[in-house]
């Protein structure tokens, strides 16, 4: 448990330091990126759904995180992806 | 699987996330940086996959569910992602940020039912904290980001929504989600500690909605922002919950990286993060600003031609009105026409123009408007003192001069766009309605300044086949 808040606390400060200077034009892909990262819940909504086979609510309601999480981060890394597709220089095709 | 080919495999998604939002933050880079976070992504759905957890516990049924749910995810997110049209990238990227709130509560909510309910284990109170956390700032992730989509994607209105007492209710709903919360965690009785959980439940998806609902549209970018970094703490209480690393680093990294955004986006506005969140701001008009003189003149598409016909330094100013009228490739086919003309072309970027920050950019992009063109706001500023014609299109605030000379103005002292400062400027309006803030502009009643109404599209588009005509 300890060992958990530790990495916490230092995931928190690498996020602090990842980001400082980031040009305005990239703030909406750096937030759909790092929005689609959240969907790592996905992992929790595996575990919830797959280890809760003998209780069907606890199943169902795993299987719904499951849904939306995939949801999230499917549609969020295609988006990022199509928006940032579009940044190009002068020329490029 | 050996529990520490799991780990390990979950160490390599954490570091290609890094990586990833480290390479999103520059613009070459920031594609690759997009795929290698996937990457991550899918390599640690994958191992989880193979998790003696998952294998040991599973049956064809349950393989079902999991095959089923995936699935199901994977075609409407991917539907979604490719229907989306661009200028409504802001409301996208808020459902999808509250579906991940929505998983996270239910992922907490799952693992205590069936812990606690479904098998009277006795569940530690660290856990049950995790979980308590997981299940309540998902579900203000989730409430309020549906809150913000239908702001933003005008299904209610944009206005920030405020009565008397408002702020005693709020923090009434919010101290009763505390003592929910506590409860839950304290109680050593399970059944009891369950009511306290759907309690959480049902208080945060209120609280989500009463704290957006004072804030108002033009404000939503920072709440979103604020509202992607609660999704990645949740998602990592949610990783406290089932003791999981790559949770707890992959949210905690959004989560902060998160607030560092937000904060950026508030100092662009030269407000504080509380300003924005409690004080109402845009619900009424005008309060305690100066009353504006003059009147708002129009010009003719004609005209505006010969103007622009002559002009040798242009200026554009997109905002939120350029989104809504979807009007960034004509805009795209003027500036060329301009420059093909002889004139030099800019656009000014504010950075909260639009909904999002960055929206512009992404529109301009979206129509091939190389980025060079693309002007930060001090170096437009610069720009703008020489310009012959500055055409504002569907800015509103970010280019009112209140917020440099009146000090009664609610946006005193947000930096603007000074497009008063160019020769001519040519403003792009639906009507004589106030902005988003529902301020009176008064760059709109200067003497330097003509009115084009109209839809903004068709206006651009008027003036485009004008130059096609000569």
């Amino acid at each position: 448990m300890i060992l958990l808040l530790f990495i916490f606390t230092l995931a928190a400060f690498l996020g602090f330091e990842l980001i400082s200077k980031v040009p305005s034009q990239l703030h909406t892909p750096l937030m759909s990126g790092s929005n689609a990262i959240s969907g790592i819940t996905i992992v929790g909504a595996l575990v919830a759904t797959a280890g809760t086979a003998n209780s069907t609510f606890a199943t169902v309601l795993g299987a719904a995180a499951l849904v939306l999480a995939t949801i999230n981060v499917i549609g969020g890394y295609m988006v990022t992806d199509r928006m940032l597709a579009m940044f190009k220089k002068k020329g490029d095709k | 699987m050996n529990p520490s080919i799991v780990n390990f495999v979950y160490i390599v998604a954490s570091v290609l996330f890094i990586f990833g939002i480290k390479m999103l933050g520059k613009a070459e880079t920031a594609r690759k940086g997009n795929a290698i976070s996937a990457v991550g992504m899918l390599i640690a759905v994958v191992v989880t996959l193979f998790d003696r957890q998952i294998l040991d516990f599973a049956d064809a049924y349950s393989w079902a569910i999991l095959g089923g749910s995936l699935a199901l995810g994977v075609i409407i997110g991917a539907f979604a992602a490719k229907k989306v049209k661009m200028t409504s990238m802001p409301e996208m990227v808020a459902l999808l940020n509250g579906f991940g709130g929505l998983a996270s509560l239910l992922v907490g909510w799952a693992d205590y039912y069936f812990k606690a309910v479904a098998n009277s284990a006795a569940v530690d109170t660290f856990t049950k904290i995790a979980t308590v956390a997981a299940v309540v700032i998902g579900g203000i992730t989730f409430t309020g980001s549906v809150y913000a989509w239908g702001k933003l994607s005008g299904k209610i209105s944009g206005r920030a929504k405020v009565y008397a007492g408002q702020k005693l209710v709020n923090g009434f709903v919010a101290l009763v989600t505390l003592v929910a919360a506590i409860s839950f965690s304290a109680w050593p009785d399970s059944n009891i500690a369950y009511y306290a959980l759907i309690a959480s439940v049902v208080l945060s998806l209120l609280l989500g909605v009463v704290a957006v609902m004072p804030i108002g549209g033009g404000d939503m970018p920072v709440v979103i922002s604020l509202l992607n970094s609660l999704s990645g703490l949740a998602a990592s209480a949610a990783g406290f919950v089932i003791q999981n690393n790559v949770l707890i680093v992959a949210g905690c990294l959004v989560g902060a990286s998160g607030v560092i955004l937000t904060v950026i986006m508030c100092k662009s506005m030269n407000r504080t993060l509380g300003n924005v969140l409690f004080s109402g701001f845009g619900s009424s008009s005008s309060k305690g600003a100066q009353k504006v003189d003059g009147e708002m003149k129009a010009i003719s598409t004609d005209d505006a031609y010969y103007v622009l016909e002559a002009a040798q330094n242009v200026v554009f100013i997109p905002g939120y009105g350029m989104a809504v009228a979807q009007a960034q490739h004509a805009v795209k086919e003027l500036a060329e026409i301009l420059e093909n003309n002889g004139a030099e072309v800019n656009f000014a970027i504010h950075p909260v123009a639009g909904r999002m920050p960055g929206h512009m950019n992404v529109l301009l992009a979206e129509a091939d408007v190389p980025y060079e063109q693309l002007k930060e706001m001090e170096e437009a500023n610069r720009i703008l003192e020489t310009a012959d014609v500055a055409i504002v299109i569907g800015a509103n605030d970010v280019v009112n001069p209140a917020a440099a000379e009146d000090k009664g103005s609610p946006i005193y002292g947000m930096p603007i766009i000074e497009a008063f400062k160019a020769k001519t400027v040519f403003a792009l309006k639906r009507g004589k309605g106030t902005g988003f803030s529902g301020l009176e502009n008064s760059l709109f009643f200067r003497p330097n300044t003509r009115m084009i109404y109209g839809d903004a599209k068709a206006t651009v588009n008027e003036l485009v086949s004008k130059f096609k005509d000569k």
